[in-house]
């Protein structure tokens, strides 16, 4: 494992917080997946020596909730709401926008390597609905030109970067 | 966001006036803390006395008293006893929490810390779903002002009491907001929930130590009954439905939002506060307190007694907008979260929706929720795609009513909830729907869309 300095103090951080430190295992995750992009068997092989638990306990955790990956994705982590008031708002327009400006499918990393695309489930800002995440960033009230707006800033910015 | 005049704000009082921030300084200027500094020097059996005396109901979803929670505490077992806040908004429909956090991180903690203090809790966490990521690092960051301040941390304002809190976050999985579900998760594994009894996490809960678990909005309620009384505080609303409430609005009105309001009628939200349905609609069917919740259908009547053996007869906007009033009307109020639906959305396909849902959301313990979910999934679906079957309608009741009340949680009745209670009440247009779509040979865009279940 090759972790960042910054990543290993936050996982030297957060382990004592816990009376039990097995309840380190989601922070110690999220922290690995900031690091680098993705959860791999060594990721939860490392997690759970460092836990003194077994393996299989850190890879049950990471496939049980949506958020933690095993999988690589674009630079920037587009996710959508599907959940019912977004859906009434126009949501999945705002995907097929988004999914053609790169042109991509659905949970694939774009030919560019920009992003990739998802739906989510309920993102918790139904009165501002449809909304999406553009990695920690939300994004409210959205129609097919906003959509298009800010996929020509991710484009602007994963260009420049 | 302006507050309209019906509203009665008292937890989200400062959250949206201009200039208001989410530090520590603004959050003091404005009174902030001083509730702590009289709680500290009072006897932590008052506070809880407060707390039951208020009627104060837990805003999450069940509605439970929280005085009566916190009284279920083992205090016998000599183990410590734990706070978990539960911060996992997670129910279709619901965004109250997100502005507390966001807007006015610092009267979360003082209510944490004070609840904290009068059940002796040892430590306290805040488990926030992954889906709000700032809403940690605004956590995070207004724990670390308030321990600066000696709000948060040891011996808090020279009391002797120790209290530190953890923010946890999740990672996108609805059943956490189940709070069994939830205390396993913070134990570092899936959140499976739990096998009852043990009812109340309060016996045994983390690491099965006592546990307490409320919601965001209930712990910041209990800062406002001890600054206004346990008396004054059951003066709002009606009495078992004490306190105002945050309600979330959203689909076919004009103002979609949050509203902070007591005793009104579900009609005066709507149509009042809410504007009524967008130009040109009308309403058709509302969904109450969050996706699991039993529908309303517009032009209904109910019927019945009250406690007290009064009877009455309410159309939908009647119904008063509360716990027992949405109870007395068939459904609940849940969490508070409202999602109105107009005419121009199709029943068959809200659920198709809806059931997509539920089953990427079952945790997969319990095979009728498991299965179950599935299953509905996949019919519903077909109807959209117009491949239904003949007996599809029968299947959908049969299958939601061998799931309700057959698992671990409560997530088995918000499953079969919706499937009954549109079914109940939107029987015909489910067959019409089927019998149409399967017909049709045309487009099917825009139902496709809105079941958005790829």
């Amino acid at each position: 494992m090759n972790l960042k300095p910054e990543t290993l103090a936050e996982i030297e951080e957060a382990i004592p917080k816990y009376p039990e430190k097995q309840s380190a295992v989601m922070p110690m995750l999220h922290a690995i997946q900031k690091d680098q992009g993705l959860l791999t068997n060594e990721a939860a092989e490392w997690v759970a020596a460092k836990l003194e638990i077994a393996p299989i306990h850190v890879l049950s955790v990471i496939t049980f909730y949506p958020f933690f990956r095993q999988h690589k994705i674009g630079r920037r982590h587009i996710r959508i709401c599907r959940t019912l008031a977004c859906a009434m708002a126009g949501g999945a327009k705002v995907c097929d926008k988004m999914l053609s400006e790169f042109d991509t499918r659905l949970n694939e990393v774009s030919p560019g390597g920009e992003v990739t695309v998802e739906f989510a489930e309920c993102l918790a800002s139904c009165g501002t609905a449809p909304v999406m995440l553009v990695d920690d960033e939300i994004y409210e009230n959205l129609d097919e030109a906003k959509a298009q707006e800010i996929c020509e800033k991710i484009k602007a910015e994963v260009i420049q970067a | 966001m302006s507050v309209h005049p019906k509203e009665q704000r008292i937890i989200l009082k400062y959250a949206d006036e201009p200039g208001y921030t989410p530090d520590i300084d603004c959050y003091m200027k404005n009174g902030g803390y001083e509730m702590l500094k009289k709680a500290v020097g009072m006897e932590k059996q008052a506070i809880c006395d407060e707390v039951k005396n208020s009627q104060l109901r837990g805003r999450g979803g069940a509605g439970f008293p929280a005085g009566v929670k916190w009284s279920f505490v083992d205090r016998k077992s000599g183990k410590p006893v734990y706070m978990v806040c539960n911060c996992d908004e997670s129910e279709p429909g619901t965004f109250k929490d997100r502005q507390i956090v966001h807007k006015d991180p610092h009267q979360l903690i003082e209510g944490i810390i004070i609840s904290s203090f009068a059940t002796d809790c040892a430590k306290a966490f805040i488990y926030i779903r992954e889906e709000m990521p700032k809403g940690a690092e605004i956590l995070n960051q207004a724990i670390k002002e308030a321990k600066e301040k000696n709000f948060v941390g040891d011996d808090i304002l020279g009391s002797g009491y120790s209290c530190d809190i953890v923010v946890h976050r999740g990672a996108a999985a609805y059943i956490c907001g189940e709070e069994t579900g939830l205390i396993e998760s913070l134990e570092g594994k899936r959140a499976n929930p739990r096998i009852k009894p043990p009812y109340f996490p309060a016996v045994l809960g983390l690491y099965m130590c006592p546990t307490i678990v409320n919601n965001v909005e209930t712990l910041c309620n209990v800062l406002h009954i001890l600054r206004m009384g346990a008396d004054e505080f059951a003066k709002i609303g009606r009495p078992n439905n004490t306190g105002t409430r945050i309600w979330c609005v959203s689909g076919g009105v004009k103002r979609p939002g949050y509203y902070e309001v007591a005793g009104i009628t579900l009609g005066e939200l709507v149509y009042d506060i809410c504007g009524g349905p967008k130009d040109g609609r009308t309403i058709k069917a509302i969904i109450p307190g969050g996706s699991s919740m039993k529908i309303l259908k517009s032009g209904e009547r109910f019927t019945g007694k009250d406690r007290d053996g009064n009877g009455y007869d309410w159309g939908i906007e009647d119904i008063p907008l509360d716990y027992d009033g949405i109870a007395a009307a068939g459904s609940m109020s849940g969490s508070g979260g409202m999602m109105v639906l107009d005419d121009s959305v199709e029943i068959p396909v809200a659920l198709a929706n809806l059931m997509a849902f539920y089953s990427h959301e079952s945790c997969g313990q319990c095979t009728p929720c498991r299965e179950g979910s599935l299953w509905l999934k996949k019919i519903t679906t077909r109807m959209v795609h117009g491949q239904a079957r003949p007996d599809d309608v029968d299947l959908m009741k049969s299958v939601a009513d061998q799931i309700e009340g057959r698992t671990i949680c409560a997530f088995g009745f918000a499953v079969a909830w919706p499937v009954q209670s549109y079914l109940a009440k939107f029987e015909d247009e489910f067959r019409e729907f089927a019998e149409r779509h399967s017909r049709m040979g045309g487009d099917r865009t825009a139902a496709k869309e809105l079941a958005c279940n790829h």
